[in-house]
């Protein structure tokens, strides 16, 4: 297995390598982008061949490979492993296709980019592709922590891909400081936990821990530290405020990194130290608290957006909740099974998304509109896509929902069931909205010729419908790959979750079936409608916040480096400067002002052996 | 004359041409003085000789008289090539050994 592990990560590796390295290859374009799609696919072929054995009825147990990495005297070696599991490798699976599909739709959506930024785009989309799928295979934290790393850079550089556009930059940055705000957490967790059971393998931290090797309140601490850093790449309130503002980088980079892979990453942390988590009640306990408040903010504020991308962004907030609120109640099969289908559901809703404003030029619902007769594909993909993501049904996410919804009454918390009950209508409504107004709607742009685009962006959108359709029979598959015993749900969950989820897009249907109708800001409820566009005024905190850190701190550190640390430097270089200029004065080439100096020595000489 | 009274002598000697050769700018008055140092130095080496009966060092102060003469050669013919050039036995003016 290890052969076909070390493909699967050496695919974008060395597409990397190959396009950063070949300055001639990455400024050619086009052939830099088949040289990443190659290694993708590569990744993607032994990905598949990896997990094709977890999936039989008889799956083998998982293996690990690990090589000393940083020996540290008395204390265990620093490790660097790989760690194959169901769980691990039909992750990978899911990032290897996603990237695979995303990438070959870049290839018709990027297009009119000029050939060197195209070919800087894919180098950014292998260095992505590496980092990720290294920290699903990564059988150690602090590996994970470096792939989670990579992983954010990845994304602080496809954000900003456009770094011309002021809102680019700034939305790149802000995605970068919030998600490093949570992986302090992170770092501290993963000292704390290894400080006290001295290790960082997952395998010996979940034997240490379940022996009572390690102290309850370290454990705690820890995980809380961990789970800070889920908070931030998986943008958990208050930290979702990146996950909107990542818009403005490309459509397909949102789809990959923004709603399938990288947010992705953190429940699937927590889904990774599930066995921790359920010997941390309290930290469990703040797991579902925050899961199912993101759940309902992020839905709420997809209500009222009008911008198609940002709609998607919160609902992915809003799913990442949901999927909090299942590891938090115990029930990581469930949030896995959810994380997949969102994966294939939330990707495809993207792309599609990308086809309509590379077809209306804008991202704004209200300007587009009659998508349905100019483009038949894009719109039938965005409606499969919505009717996962509305839990309808014969669509894969009815499924997941309903696992999760089920695993949190399981859980024991009926009134978190209740809200995302609540939320699972909201989310029907928000994306029915989204669907009538931009496809059905008579907006301003519906009488411009929009065409469905060219095969390389309509193929992996077809391709990505299956599972988002049909991956709902997977769900005891997914039990299996995660080793979780099979639970059937009350029967009540998926007929309140259905019932929410067709009154939800009832209510659409009902206020926008006469298509662009614009949510007017009166009435009672006005404050709330007013909050809700202003976000619940969550990024004014950290905008202050930033601010007061950008004025105070690192003004300060500025100076600091300037003045101090330069300083030194500079002052250390002109005394050398200095001096040498009247130090070679000396050197002025007379014999006898040198035989003075001879002199003189052999004086001191003199004195120094007879005189002291 | 006794051997602190030789000793005496050449380290008067030695100091003399020290002091030639740190002060005059003549090239070759420096090599006359540094011969000065050079014969007060064989004079110290033979007075101890002699005064303990050493054979030795009166044989090595004749080996530095003939080394003596070989380095004077070696001096006046760099001499006599430093005035080819016009006004140049000055040791200030031959000073392209600076840094």
């Amino acid at each position: 297995m290890l052969p076909l592990a070390l493909t699967v990560l050496a695919g974008p590796l060395g597409a990397l390598a190959l396009i950063g390295l070949v300055p001639p290859l990455r400024r050619s374009g086009r052939p830099a982008a088949f040289v990443a799609i190659a290694g993708t696919a590569v990744a993607l072929m032994a990905a598949a061949a990896l997990a094709a054995p977890f999936v039989t009825a008889a799956p083998p147990a998982p293996a690990a490979f690990e090589l000393v990495w940083m020996p540290l005297g008395t204390v265990p070696a620093i490790p660097f492993g790989l760690l194959v599991d169901g769980l691990s490798a039909s992750m990978a699976v899911l990032v290897a296709l996603v990237a695979l599909l995303v990438q070959v739709y870049s290839l018709a959506y990027m297009a009119g980019e000029p050939p060197s930024s195209l070919g800087r785009y894919f180098a950014y989309h292998a260095l992505f592709a590496f980092a990720m799928l290294g920290l699903v295979l990564a059988h150690n934290l602090l590996q994970t922590y470096v792939c989670w790393e990579l992983v954010g850079l990845g994304s602080y550089l496809l954000i900003g891909f456009w770094f011309d556009r002021p809102a680019a930059g700034r939305a790149a940055l802000k995605a970068f400081w919030t998600t490093r705000l949570g992986d302090v957490g992170f770092a501290l967790g993963i000292v704390v936990l290894w400080s006290a059971a001295g290790t960082f393998t997952f395998a010996e931290l979940f034997a240490k821990a379940s022996s009572g090797a390690i102290a309850g309140g370290a454990l705690t601490l820890g995980m809380l530290g961990i789970y800070a850093g889920a908070m931030g790449k998986s943008a958990q309130a208050p930290l979702h405020v990146w996950l909107p503002d990542a818009m403005e980088g490309p459509t397909p980079v949102s789809a990959l990194i923004h709603a399938a892979t990288m947010v992705a990453a953190g429940v699937y942390l927590m889904i990774r130290v599930a066995p921790l988590l359920a010997l941390t009640p309290a930290v469990a306990e703040a797991v579902f608290a925050i899961g199912v408040a993101t759940a309902l903010l992020g839905a709420s504020m997809a209500l009222v957006e009008r911008d198609l991308k940002r709609i998607l962004a919160h609902s992915t907030v809003s799913q990442l909740g949901f999927m909090m609120a299942a590891v938090g109640s115990g029930g990581a099969a469930a949030a896995y099974f959810h994380l997949l289908t969102h994966g294939f559901f939330k990707a495809l809703l993207f792309l599609a998304a990308g086809s309509l404003i590379h077809a209306f030029h804008t991202n704004d619902i209200f300007s587009m509109g009659r998508a349905v007769r100019a483009m038949p594909v894009t719109s039938a993909c965005f409606a499969a896509g919505a009717l996962a993501l509305a839990g309808i049904l014969p669509a894969s996410g009815f499924f997941s929902k309903d696992e999760v919804l089920a695993a949190v009454l399981a859980g024991g918390h009926p009134v978190g069931f209740a809200i995302l009950v609540g939320t699972a209508a909201l989310t029907a409504f928000y994306i029915g909205r989204a669907l009538l107004i931009a496809l059905v709607g008579a907006g301003s742009g519906a009488s411009r010729e929009a065409h469905d685009p060219p095969p390389a962006m309509t193929a992996p959108m077809l391709v990505l419908a299956v599972p988002a359709l049909a991956f709902g029979i997977a769900g005891p598959t997914v039990s299996r790959l995660v080793a979780a015993p099979e639970e059937h749900a009350p029967v009540v969950v998926p007929i309140l979750g259905t019932l929410a989820a067709l009154g939800g897009a009832a209510a659409a249907w009902v206020a926008f079936r006469r298509g662009a109708l614009e949510i007017r800001a009166r009435g009672p409820l006005a404050p709330l409608i007013r909050a809700l566009e202003r976000r619940w005024y969550l990024d004014a905190p950290f905008e202050w916040g930033y601010r007061v850190l950008h004025a105070g701190v690192f003004r300060g550190i500025a100076w600091l480096d300037r003045y101090v640390v330069d300083g030194a430097v500079n002052a250390l270089a002109w005394g050398t400067w200095g001096a040498a200029g009247r130090l070679r004065a000396i050197q002025n080439g007379r014999v006898q002002d040198a035989l003075y100096a001879v002199a003189a020595g052999l004086v001191l000489l003199a004195w120094l052996a007879w005189g002291a | 004359m006794t051997a602190p009274a030789l000793l005496l002598v050449a380290s008067a000697l030695f100091s003399i041409g020290l002091f030639g050769v740190l002060a005059r700018r003549h090239a070759i008055a420096v090599l006359l003085s540094i011969e000065l140092m050079f014969n007060a130095v064989n004079l110290a080496v033979v007075t101890v000789a002699w005064s303990r009966g050493w054979l030795a060092g009166v044989v090595l102060a004749l080996f530095g008289i003939a080394i003596t003469v070989a380095e004077i050669a070696v001096g006046l013919a760099l001499v006599l090539l430093a005035s080819r050039m016009p006004g140049r036995v000055l040791l200030d003016e031959l000073s392209e050994l600076d840094g």
